[in-house]
């Protein structure tokens, strides 16, 4: 963490809060009984060698963690059942969850609020459900919906955000909206407006959980390396020369199914579908035969097709453990939040690495420091969109560009919606030169990965 | 509702990906124990109840407490004052109807009283919250029956471990980074045919373009020899200059400039890889060297007796190599091509295992035993993962506690970073100390941590100069761990839940490596550490 005067300056402001805010419904007394925080208290109550310099023992903490305090959790899956879980056993009663996803039954080896009856059904409504009859006094409010369907005003509620995600895109999101919190005046950030992010992440064994201070600490994109982006197979070798049974699922999938169309026209391959699955899994084998490749099995077949991730309780349970001590830790100040990376590892023992993921000077995101772009004047759009998408440090997926040009907004190309990428195709084959663009000039591009748009700065090459 | 294997496997499909149908299947033959179901040992039993474990049975004789309840996802309110285990296991035991749940509403110094064998009947025994007293006591009966003992407590913001087995062999260790088998620098004959049917200067375009790099290194690795006396090359400067001869290989256009081959750029990619000796790695040769494959009895393990039949293999059919093992990496090439080579290899494994399979059935047969009794399909899964075994050995508690054998060594010099985790090893033997003094633990309740600190720490210094350790502990840990008041957190109990659960389930599947012996887990500063006591 930067210096000990933030912690100070948020601790001040989470007392102000706890003063102002007014708790609303659920119940207050929450069929309380004795000793039932003892667990807890020792370390709200009792002053220590160890704790965070700001830290005061009270009896006061308990009701601020019980009463005011409001977490959000972002994923009701893997992780997000046991942060629930966790959180619930931690002391901390206003919680909401964000999920849009139902429950599948292939989630019930780990997602333990959710029962076979349940499949089918919001995860986000389940799981508050579960943790809020089996915990009195907990109020899990549910949304079933997506990250972006929320602004600003719903995210600046909460004191501190934990993420359970799969997906590396929401969690740029959610990183790039927390940024787009943060009140710079005069250019010195206030820290009453960041909001810390605890970040969880698991896959089979692995795992790793960190500590984001938006605009303090090394944010997502900081560290966009390390996460490579996802190596696709080259269309070569599954159009003409397959070698791996992977190869003849994803020719069956990406140029037999569209060519065959087996469930109709315009029926796209529903991977949740065991009909679709089997389809393809006959097809595959029948790929496979053609060039003597053995392997295709259904299970294969289904996790390429759906890009499954093996997983298991036990992992969810180390990583969003390790995510909610660090909730505790901040919200109680009990001691110094884990800075600010760690990685976790049990194919071979149990591995754990902890590291201070640095911030990154010019990160896209959180460094202020405009991007600049160099290209040369006659370079085409389509390199200007290739270096967004492929570049390490920024990897858009589908960005949309619009510049100033003689006074007017202008869209340079867009593909998210099909009658602006038809009609903006062709500026891709048009030069930077021969679509009016200025030396100096800014663009601002907009993409999935972040709720705001970017500006870059058009800096020309001879 | 039936539960037919389909259903199963579609619950259980993200975890069958990991340790396979046959690992699933040594899960649900599982009877676990677990003794005391406090928030830690519930918690590593959800996450072995989820993915499906045979039976599981709560010894405690407990009764459930408010406490209890506020750290504890299965314990309710209205369970106060209730046996602990019956409690949790009902709770648990919804999770998933697929286990079969049982209770004892007994203390384990109860049952080691009167029936100790009571714990024989189980697949692995996992302690939680246990004195040290009775830790050493189902330590050593286990130890005797031959069962694995998993120690596990969570002591404010620590979170400790120990595993005790014997001996715990590993034949799918599932290594994260595998060195692949090429056998580049002894080919075998069927190989070296094979790269000799390839003409690369002969082959049209297509043809060169799409030709394996492991025939292309092999065919480079040839003039490299009638180059240089038959060395390989060996230091840096020779394997850049073999890559540069590789690069040469790449055909020009007609302009002179080289053309885009991707597979020759592979082979001077994967040249330092490639040229890796064949060679037996010495924790294979350690496991050949123990006992278990020198006595082969009629008792003797599958494992030892596969185990001695690749080390026959190694020194009478091998010529010192284990068998081949099979598997190539992708790689761009044809099909044909490709396949063809893969098959190259996967014939010579079958060929090697099956050598290897007439070296078990005559040991097999030689201490009266059915060639049946080892499946060729378990051998053929030995043999392609011959480079990989694991043996896993611990030192019992008694070994651990005793003075004459404790691990001073590790003490000490581990204790050079006095902010580690072994001060938090030392403290947690303290605190087991102090509670066989004054049968409690420090701090419990507020009044006592002032006054506990000094008794904390005559208990910490009795046990250094009993084991003469000559180290340090700051008295920053004493009053810390007499501020922790014994408390249980459920965020740290959880963690230890996860790791526990899947050490346990490593075990049970005999897949992925367990820990060897004590871990221990610091929730301040979110690090871990493994020794071995």
């Amino acid at each position: 963490m930067a210096d000990t005067d933030e912690p100070e300056k948020k601790r001040r402001r989470v007392v102000e809060l706890t003063e102002k805010m007014v708790v609303d419904g659920g119940s207050r007394d929450g069929g309380e009984w004795d000793g039932r925080w003892n667990h807890i208290n020792t370390f709200l109550e009792r002053p220590g060698p160890f704790t965070h310099p700001d830290f005061e023992p009270s009896t006061e903490s308990l009701q601020f963690l019980l009463d005011t305090c409001k977490i959000l959790v972002i994923g009701a899956g893997g992780l997000g059942c046991e942060l629930l879980k966790d959180l619930a056993l931690s002391g901390f009663r206003h919680i909401h969850v964000v999920d849009m996803d139902t429950i599948d039954v292939s989630n019930l080896n780990r997602q333990f609020l959710f029962r076979l009856k349940d499949v089918g059904r919001p995860k986000a409504d389940i799981a508050a459900d579960f943790i809020n009859g089996r915990i009195p006094g907990c109020n899990v409010v549910p949304h079933f919906k997506k990250i972006q369907d929320f602004d600003e005003s719903f995210y600046r509620q909460f004191h501190i955000i934990v993420c359970g995600l799969d997906s590396i895109i929401a969690r740029r999101w959610m990183n790039g909206m927390l940024l787009s919190l943060l009140v710079y005046e005069d250019g010195v950030l206030d820290p009453s407006s960041i909001i810390p992010l605890i970040d969880g992440g698991t896959e089979g064994f692995k795992g790793n959980a960190r500590v984001i201070f938006p605009g303090m600490t090394a944010c997502i994109d900081c560290t966009l390396e390390l996460y490579p982006p996802q190596i696709n197979f080259p269309m070569c070798t599954i159009a003409s020369m397959p070698r791996l049974p992977e190869h003849c699922v994803e020719y069956v999938r990406m140029l037999l199914w569209p060519k065959e169309k087996p469930f109709g026209d315009g029926v796209g391959l529903d991977a949740d579908d065991p009909e679709h699955i089997q389809w393809v899994y006959q097809k595959s084998q029948e790929r496979a035969a053609e060039f003597s490749i053995t392997g295709v099995t259904y299970r294969l077949t289904q996790g390429v097709v759906k890009r499954i991730i093996p997983a298991v309780a036990s992992t969810n349970a180390v990583i969003a453990a390790a995510c909610a001590t660090e909730v505790f830790k901040i919200a109680s100040s009990a001691y110094i939040p884990l800075n600010n990376y760690m990685v976790f590892n049990d194919v071979d023992g149990l591995y754990t690495y902890t590291f201070e993921a640095e911030r990154k000077e010019n990160c896209s995101s959180c460094s202020q420091v405009p991007q600049d772009l160099h290209f040369s004047p006659s370079a085409k759009l389509q390199e200007v969109l290739d270096y967004l998408t492929e570049n390490a440090s920024l990897q858009m997926k589908s960005p949309a560009i619009t510049a100033t040009l003689e006074g007017k907004n202008k869209t340079l190309y867009l593909q998210t919606v099909a009658s602006i990428e038809q009609r903006t195709r062709p500026n891709l084959s048009k030069s930077l030169k021969e679509l009016g663009l200025l030396d100096g000039q800014e663009l601002a591009v907009a993409d999935v990965t972040t709720p705001q748009t970017l500006l870059f700065k058009l800096s020309f090459t001879s | 509702m039936a539960v037919t294997k389909a259903s199963k496997d579609q619950k259980y499909d993200r975890q069958l990906r990991l340790w396979g149908d046959h690992g699933q299947e040594e899960l649900e033959n599982a009877h676990v124990c677990l003794i005391n179901s406090t928030a830690s040992g519930t918690e590593i039993l959800k996450n072995l109840v989820l993915p499906g474990i045979g039976a599981f049975t709560i010894v405690d004789g407990h009764t459930v407490s408010g406490e209890d309840v506020g750290n504890n996802f299965f314990l309710s309110n209205n369970s106060i004052g209730r046996n602990r285990a019956q409690a949790a296991t009902e709770l648990l035991q919804e999770l998933n109807t697929d286990v079969s749940g049982n209770f004892v509403e007994e203390s384990p110094e109860k049952l080691l009283d009167n029936d100790p064998e009571f714990f024989h009947r189980f697949t692995l025994v996992i302690g939680v919250q246990l004195p040290e007293s009775t830790c050493l006591r189902l330590g050593s009966v286990l130890w005797n029956a031959n069962i694995p003992f998993l120690v596990c407590r969570t002591y404010g913001l620590v979170g400790y471990m120990r595993l005790v087995v014997k001996e715990h062999t590993v034949i799918e260790s599932h290594p994260d980074n595998a060195l692949e088998d090429l056998r580049l620098d002894q080919p075998f004959a069927e190989l070296k045919n094979h790269i000799q049917s390839y003409d690369l200067e002969g082959m049209g375009k297509k043809d060169h373009s799409h030709t394996p790099w492991i025939i292309i290194v092999a065919k480079y690795l040839e003039k490299w020899f009638s180059e240089h006396n038959f060395q390989f090359p060996k230091n840096y400067k020779e394997k850049e200059a073999f890559k540069q001869l590789i690069r040469q290989g790449i055909l020009k256009s007609e302009k002179g400039t080289p053309e885009d081959e991707e597979n020759f750029e592979e082979a001077i990619k994967n040249v330092n890889t490639a040229l890796n000796p064949t060679k037996i790695s010495s924790g294979v040769d350690d496991i050949f060297n123990g006992e278990q494959c020198n006595d082969i009895t009629s008792q003797t393990p599958a494992f030892w007796v596969m185990t001695r039949a690749v080390r026959e293999f190694v020194h009478n059919d091998g010529g010192g190599n284990l068998p081949v093992r099979g598997s190539i990496p992708d790689m761009i090439a044809d099909s044909e091509k490709f396949i063809n080579l893969q098959n190259i290899y996967r014939e010579k494994a079958m060929q090697d295992a099956s050598v290897v399979s007439k070296h078990v059935e005559s040991l097999l047969q030689s201490v009266g035993k059915p060639s049946e009794s080892i499946s060729e399909q378990d051998i053929k899964l030995f043999c392609k993962n011959a480079a990989f075994l694991r043996v896993v050995r611990c030192r019992s508690l008694a070994e651990e506690y005793s003075v004459e054998t404790v691990n001073k060594d590790a003490i000490t010099s581990c204790m050079d970073s006095a902010d580690g985790e072994m001060v938090l090893y030392l403290m947690l033997r303290s605190v087991d100390r102090f509670y066989q003094q004054h049968s409690r633990y420090p701090g419990v309740y507020n009044y006592q941590v002032e006054e506990d600190i000094s008794k904390l720490k005559l208990c910490v210094n009795s046990l250094l100069q009993e084991y003469s350790l000559n180290v340090n502990v700051k008295d920053d840990y004493i009053h810390e761990f007499c501020r922790y008041g014994a408390s249980e957190p459920h965020t740290v109990a959880s963690f230890l839940g996860g790791s526990a659960a899947q050490e346990a389930i490593k075990i049970i599947t005999r897949q992925f490596v367990p820990f060897n012996n004590t871990f221990i887990y610091n929730a301040m500063s979110q690090t871990t550490a493994t020794f071995q006591l």
